[in-house]
């Protein structure tokens, strides 16, 4: 699963919402995510994929979360 | 400013029903919510048995998203509110600044700590919840509670352990009477039933470990060998008299006296003289203007320990008097519900209010065989009828706090 489908999943499983109404430009802040359940959302990613996930930005955006997930797995893959 | 506080809706979640109807007909038909454990594995603690609320799905009140995001204890207590809430059409009707939320809780967010403490254990810091904090700490439901339903003014929890739930109401009646709000939301809740709860209160000898649950919530019983946990939230809407009767509002009683008090003695053991749990009764009678003569019912602490039973029935003898004492129709509602804690005062508050409403007592089921120190009249089994003019109920809290509500019928 890459990483988009998979925190749409996370999400869509937490909230009750339809994973395919999400997009890449979906506010977090539009479907009540706030930075206490964003911070869970990663803690959630983590356990999952097994790497360490430190946000370096604010997350506005799906697009932001995939971004800083992703540059947690490269940061990973590069050891 | 003396103003008079009227109880306009009540919501419960008990261990005998969810509801306040379920819960005063089981109550008041004897039916006992005690059953063995099942919100954890309890194979490794000494008592087997609670009050668990059964069939509560919190998706009947909260949206998915809330749920993960609310202890148990919250959850309980948004359910009551939410019937509280609907039953006194009271939204709408007030300005936001002018209402209050005083909810009491003994412990807090009792599962999300021992969750989160696990997770620290098994997998490290990085596990810990973000809502850990917020899910856990004792005044969340409160702040919930004002989210909720746009109350601005103080919210405030009380936590006096067992008698959470009546000092909560207590200080409402005041913050009302007083001038400080015109509307508030209160009461109690408590979720205590994890591994970690049960290990303490079996390490200090508190908890019945006996295995029949018709035998192990026994107030006022010679055969009484410590509480039965259990878990639940009631919720009141409280409104001053005048704009209660302006607005309409079905009015199912007045809180008419509050005492409250401390020990000052011992961290968990009653007074043996009792003399603060009687100055709590003392002082909510007087508030009161309770005469001797009267008909009165007492819902009483009767938490089924041999301390408590003993040091209560010695308060009610001075705070009335003995020859009064004895005239007392008095009940343990805790035989059915077990001990809800920082819920239970709420809980009982509304079994004063019905028990005035429709002129009946619920029983203290399974008081079978009286104990010789607890000599007053306990309606044992059966409910019993009668007209009452007032009724009490008594909150006693580790930390050596008392608490007393009053309550009459409006218009005699």
């Amino acid at each position: 699963m890459d990483v988009f489908q998979m925190i749409a999943t996370a999400l869509a499983d937490r909230y009750g919402l339809d994973a395919s109404e999400i997009t890449p430009d979906t506010e977090l802040i539009s479907i009540g995510v706030d930075s206490l359940d964003a911070a869970e959302l990663l803690m959630a990613l983590e356990e999952k994929i097994g790497v360490e996930i430190e946000p370096t930005k604010k997350l506005a955006t799906i697009k932001d979360v995939v971004a800083t997930v992703e540059a947690a797995q490269n940061e990973s893959d590069s050891f | 400013m003396n103003r008079r506080v009227v109880v306009t809706g009540m919501g419960a979640v008990t261990p005998i029903g969810i509801g306040v109807r379920n819960f005063w007909s089981n109550l008041k038909d004897g039916v006992c919510g005690i059953g063995p454990i099942t919100r954890f594995d309890a194979s490794r603690v000494k008592s087997s048995l609670a009050g668990e609320v059964k069939n509560f799905d919190p998706l009947d009140w909260l949206e998915k998203a809330e749920v993960g995001k609310m202890d148990r204890s919250a959850q309980f207590a948004v359910a009551a509110a939410s019937e509280a809430m609907q039953l006194s059409g009271v939204a709408g009707t007030f300005d936001p600044n002018r209402a209050a939320v005083y909810l009491g809780t003994g412990i807090g967010g009792f599962e999300t700590n021992e969750a989160n403490c696990f997770k620290l254990f098994d997998k490290g810091p990085r596990r810990v919840s973000p809502f850990f904090v917020p899910m856990m700490i004792a005044n969340m439901p409160a702040g919930l509670l004002a989210i909720r339903y746009d109350f601005r003014g103080a919210a405030l929890p009380a936590v006096t352990a067992c008698a959470s739930g009546s000092n909560a109401i207590g200080e409402a009646v005041r913050a009302i009477r007083h001038g400080y709000a015109d509307v508030a939301l209160t009461g109690g809740t408590e979720a205590p039933i994890v591994e970690v709860g049960v290990a303490g209160f079996n390490s200090m000898k508190a908890l019945s470990t006996a295995e029949d649950p018709n035998a192990a919530s026994l107030p006022f019983d010679a055969r009484r060998a410590g509480f039965v946990i259990a878990e639940g939230a009631a919720v009141l809407v409280l409104e001053e008299y005048e704009r209660a009767k302006n607005r309409g509002a079905k009015i199912y009683g007045e809180i008419v006296g509050y005492g409250s008090t401390c020990d000052a003695y011992h961290m968990t053991a009653p007074r043996p003289d009792a003399d603060g749990a009687a100055r709590a009764v003392s002082e909510a009678l007087r508030e009161a203007g309770w005469q001797a003569g009267e008909s009165v019912y007492v819902n009483a602490h009767g938490t089924g320990t041999h301390l408590n039973d003993v040091a209560e029935t010695r308060a009610l003898k001075i705070a009335f008097g003995e020859e009064e004492a004895r005239r007392l129709a008095i009940s343990s509602t805790k035989s059915a519900t077990g001990h809800m804690l920082g819920a239970a005062g709420a809980a009982e508050a509304i079994v004063c209010l019905k028990a005035l409403a429709e002129n009946v007592a619920p029983p203290t089921l399974n008081l079978l065989e009286p104990d010789p120190e607890c000599d007053l009249d306990y309606i044992p089994s059966t409910k019993r009828e009668a007209k009452f003019d007032l009724a009490i109920s008594n909150s006693f809290g580790f930390g050596g706090h008392n608490a007393c509500l009053a309550f009459r019928r409006i218009g005699g």
